[in-house]
Order: C-alpha cells, then sequence, then structure tokens
C-alpha cells in the first residue's frame, strides 16, 4: 500500500481499527484530540463503537467492561487524564483484561503544559495505579513506528491478558510522516479467542467471571504470584531496542521516542568532531531492554541517558549499568525539547574539556 | 538533499497548508519527510509555524534548528526565525505585510508581495501558495509534477480551489523575475 502522509495521533487510531480494535472510549485533551476525532469519524463506518465518556474516570472503566467482554479496545489520553486513569488501569491489570492504552506526554506536573514532555516514565513502567502489577511500556520514535507498535500492542494484550501502554508525546502525536499499514495483521481473524471473557453462559459449563477483589490473603497472594510469572515471561520475551553506531562508541548516548530522533542528530554532530558517540534506544521501557548494555558495557567509556525529564529512565539505566560505568544525565523539562547542540556541549562536557 | 524549511506567519495565513503542500511533494517524489506544526494555544491572528525536513535521508529530530530555507509571512516571523538560517541560507519575505529588512548579510533574500498579488488576483487568501512558487522558481526541492498533486491532496474537499491555487502557485513562479522581486 502507498504511503500516506498523517500525524502520530492519527496514524495511532487508523493503526488500531486495521489491527481489528472496535471498541475506543475516551476523553478529549491536547496533545492528543486527533485520535479522539479521528475514531470519532472512523469507527462509525467500520461498525465500531466510538464513547466520548463525561470523564476519563468513566472511560477507562468503559474499558474495563468492553475488554472483560472479550473486545480490542483502545484508550488514549495525555498526561492529567492518565493519571485520572490510574485507578481503572490498576484494577485492569488486576483483573487480567487487555486493552491498550497510549499516553501522548505533556509536560507537568498537574495541569502543566501541553507541550512535549517525557515525565510520565516513572507512572508508566514502575507502577501508576496501587498494588503490585506491571504494564508492557513500549515506546515509539516515528509515525511509522507508532503505527507498528499499536498491532503489536494488542496482540502482546492478549497474549499476557494485561494492559499494554504506547507512550508517546506531543511531538509525536502532532507531526507528520509518511506512514504505510502494511505491517498490520488485517482484522479480527488473527485474533484469538478468549475463553475468559464474560459473554454470557451459552453452552459454557462454568461461569466466567471477572474481578480484582480477593480478601482472603493467600489467595491474593497466590494471584500476585501468578501475575508475576506472567510479568517474568514478558521480561524475557517483549524487549524491544535499537542500537545505532555503537560498535566503537567510546560515549553511549541512551534515549526514547521523540528525543531518540534528536540523538541520531548528535551522533553525527559528534562524528564531525571526532567523537564516536552511539544510541541505545530502548522500544519497551517496560520490560527495560538489559542486554544493549551487557553488550557495551566492557568497552564503552560512559553512558548520557537524556530525557525530556529532570532525569526518569537514567535510574533503569543505572541499574542496567550497575555501578561498572559512569552514567550521567542530561534533560530538559516542562516541554521544551533538547537542541542536537546543547547535548552536543553535554557529550564535550563529560568527556572532559577538549575531545 | 537535505531541506530544512520553516514556514512561519500569523494563524489564517494558511502557513500549516503550504508546509503541507511540500511535504506531501516530497512523500509523492519518494523522500523522507516530516512536517511539525506549532501547537500553542493558536487562533486565528496569534503566531503559527511549521517545520518540514525533506530529505534523501530518515529524517531525525523533526525540529529545525538550522534552516536552509525560512519563509516569513508577517514582521514577528521575519524577527523570530532569521537567526535559525544557516549560512548562505535563503529567506522569503513577505513584503507586503514586513516593511523591515533581515538583520544579516550572509543569506540570500527576496521580497515577495505576496498579498499584494494575492488581492490583484482576487482572493487574499492565495497568497500562501504565491509564496510556495515562489519559493519553487529559487530551488527545485521537489518535481512540479508532485507539487501539483499536492495541492490536489491538500484541497481534497475542497476541490474548487485548487485551479486558484495552482494559478497562484504559477504567479508566484512568475513572480521572481518580475519587478516584484529585489534580491
Amino acid at each position: 500500500m502507498a504511503k500516506v502522509l498523517m500525524k502520530g495521533n492519527e496514524a495511532l487510531a487508523e493503526a488500531a481499527i486495521q489491527a481489528g480494535c472496535r471498541h475506543y472510549f475516551g476523553y478529549p485533551i491536547t496533545p492528543q484530540n486527533e485520535v479522539t476525532a479521528y475514531m470519532a469519524k472512523r469507527m462509525p463506518k467500520v461498525g465500531g463503537v466510538f464513547l466520548q465518556a463525561e470523564s476519563e474516570v468513566s472511560a477507562i472503566n468503559m474499558v474495563y467492561g468492553a475488554g472483560g467482554a472479550g473486545a480490542r479496545v483502545l484508550i488514549t489520553s495525555s498526561s492529567p487524564g492518565i493519571s485520572l486513569m490510574q485507578e481503572g488501569i490498576s484494577y485492569i491489570a488486576g483483573a487480567e483484561i487487555p486493552c491498550v492504552i497510549a499516553n501522548v506526554m505533556r509536560g507537568g506536573p498537574g495541569l502543566g503544559g501541553i507541550q512535549p514532555s517525557q515525565s510520565d516514565y516513572f507512572q508508566s513502567t514502575k507502577g501508576g495505579g496501587h498494588g503490585d502489577y506491571k504494564l508492557i511500556v513500549l515506546a515509539p520514535s516515528t509515525i511509522q513506528e507508532m503505527a507498528d507498535l499499536v498491532q503489536q500492542a494488542f496482540d502482546i494484550a492478549d497474549k499476557y491478558r494485561n494492559p499494554v501502554m504506547i507512550l508517546g508525546d506531543g511531538m509525536l502525536g502532532q507531526m507528520m510522516e509518511p506512514v504505510d499499514f502494511d505491517n498490520i495483521k488485517k482484522g479480527e481473524n488473527h485474533i484469538e479467542e478468549k475463553t475468559w471473557a464474560t459473554t454470557g453462559m451459552g453452552t459454557r459449563k462454568k461461569k466466567n467471571i471477572i474481578n480484582s477483589l480477593e480478601l482472603d490473603p493467600q489467595m491474593l497472594e497466590k494471584h500476585n504470584i501468578e501475575l508475576f510469572k506472567k510479568y517474568e515471561k514478558a521480561s524475557k520475551e517483549e524487549v524491544r531496542y535499537e542500537m545505532t553506531n555503537c560498535e566503537d562508541a567510546e560515549i553511549i548516548l541512551v534515549a526514547y521516542g521523540t528525543i531518540a530522533r534528536v540523538a541520531k542528530n548528535v551522533i553525527e554532530l559528534a562524528k564531525r568532531e571526532n567523537i564516536n558517540v552511539g544510541l541505545i534506544r530502548p522500544i519497551s521501557l517496560w520490560p527495560f531492554p538489559v542486554e544493549p548494555f551487557e553488550k557495551t558495557v566492557n568497552y564503552v567509556k560512559r553512558y548520557l541517558s537524556i530525557e525530556m525529564s529532570m532525569g526518569q529512565m537514567v535510574e533503569d539505566v543505572k541499574l542496567a549499568v550497575n555501578g561498572r560505568k559512569p552514567v550521567y544525565f542530561y534533560g530538559r523539562a516542562g516541554g521544551m525539547v533538547p537542541e542536537p547542540a546543547a547535548i552536543l556541549e553535554e557529550i564535550r562536557k563529560i568527556s572532559g574539556g577538549a575531545k | 538533499m537535505d531541506e530544512k524549511i520553516i514556514f512561519a506567519g500569523f494563524g489564517g495565513q494558511g502557513i500549516m497548508s503550504m508546509g503541507l503542500i511540500m511535504s506531501y511533494a516530497g512523500m509523492m517524489d519518494g523522500k523522507n519527510v516530516s512536517w511539525l506544526p506549532s501547537y500553542g494555544p493558536e487562533m486565528r491572528g496569534g503566531t503559527a509555524n511549521c517545520h518540514v525536513t525533506i530529505s534523501d535521508e530518515p529524517v531525525g529530530s523533526p525540529i529545525i534548528n538550522e534552516a536552509t530555507i525560512v519563509v516569513a509571512m508577517n514582521r514577528p516571523s521575519l524577527e523570530r526565525f532569521e537567526k535559525d538560517l544557516v549560512a548562505g541560507g535563503i529567506l522569503l519575505i513577505n513584503s507586503s505585510l514586513i516593511d523591515i529588512g533581515p538583520q544579516r548579510s550572509d543569506i540570500e533574500v527576496y521580497r515577495i508581495p505576496a498579498n499584494d498579488i494575492a488581492n490583484q488576483m482576487g482572493n487574499l487568501k492565495i497568497a500562501n501558495s504565491i509564496m510556495v512558487g515562489a519559493l519553487m522558481s529559487l530551488k527545485n526541492i521537489v518535481s512540479e509534477d508532485a507539487v501539483v498533486n499536492a495541492f490536489k491532496k491538500v484541497f481534497e474537499g475542497k476541490e474548487k480551489l485548487i485551479p486558484i491555487n495552482i494559478q497562484a502557485y504559477n504567479r508566484g513562479k512568475e513572480s521572481i523575475n518580475s519587478q516584484f522581486a529585489v534580491k
């Protein structure tokens, strides 16, 4: 299929429909409004459900219901809206319901601003809601990757019966790039039957029950352990990352999403000054890819985590490097995007002057 | 090829559309492109800009810090983006609305009275297409066919606007060689 020029938000919506999603619940918030607008137009045409809820709290609980009935369901919002959904996300994880949640991040805390940010890394990868649970978190850095990851997100959600989060930001949501949907398995045919879904007794002998309440501590602990077996499996099988120019790098940048694109410009700038800079780009933020650090830690001199936050992913970088090499951080916050020249300056600084 | 173009003006001047036309045309020519809009609390009469990259290589950061071309449709845009041009870069000024010159002397400057030409043609809203024409006559960034097809794409659903915009585009191309354009 020929490429089309689309905003990241639109590509996300179209990819979801092409991957078989027929249920979308949402509530408007900048900078992800194009998803809601796109779904409002497209869903009725493909026989799907578009519903603008009265609030984010309501929308996420609609996801709980639709997902519980076995539907392939998408919900999107931006940072403050995602905060409002955290209770529901915890329930969904506890009740083991697959769904895809996209967060098109903006600056915070509080209402913050509407410009792009990456300051919800902790919220996305370390819990967000209450209780012992994990989201599988995928972070695209191009519009094409946004489209491709949406399909994967739905499949991963079904495979683990777990919510999967797509973590983007205002820039990825708003910018346009050529995109095709050739990598998407079309329609609902490839989706496995969900025998656990609450679709009515039919010919079943046993009731399907979806619930996140368990008052018996022994039983709840058993449930926690089962959930963690699942996360253990995901942490082996769902790791995704990209390495660029790492072979002989003296400094390796670690960056995801939008800022990883800036990092690629930095690699080129640094080449002009004979500084060999590489890039590790985590695509899965949880599970966080440790492997590229194992591959590089012996020869690289230092790592520099660059983020559109005050420093969040850098903690996972430090865990992966585990004290074997110095780990530095550079970031801008509040909707500011670091410029390549500023990152290069930081590289010069941590390299100790001239070189 | 690696063109980094900033289009800027006030809301309602068709700034986003100028960027879209070039982006579509680049895509149709098989180039890598990105289009990044400003998306503040924008409104008609407020400021608007978009960053367009058209490149043989995959696009890194869509934010343009070193522009090869700046198209300034009003005075605040000139004042804001002139500094982002690389040395030798091209600056297109909408001289109908901008009565000052640039500060720099290391760039190529072209003044196009886009609003005046548009008024002569009877439709102020086509000033943006005139500027796209001027830009294309200065530098063959994309193919002629691609630009025409891009107009069709951007005006999908508003087909009756396509002919006048293509006319405006052609007038823009001529304007560079006419009495109006002063290098």
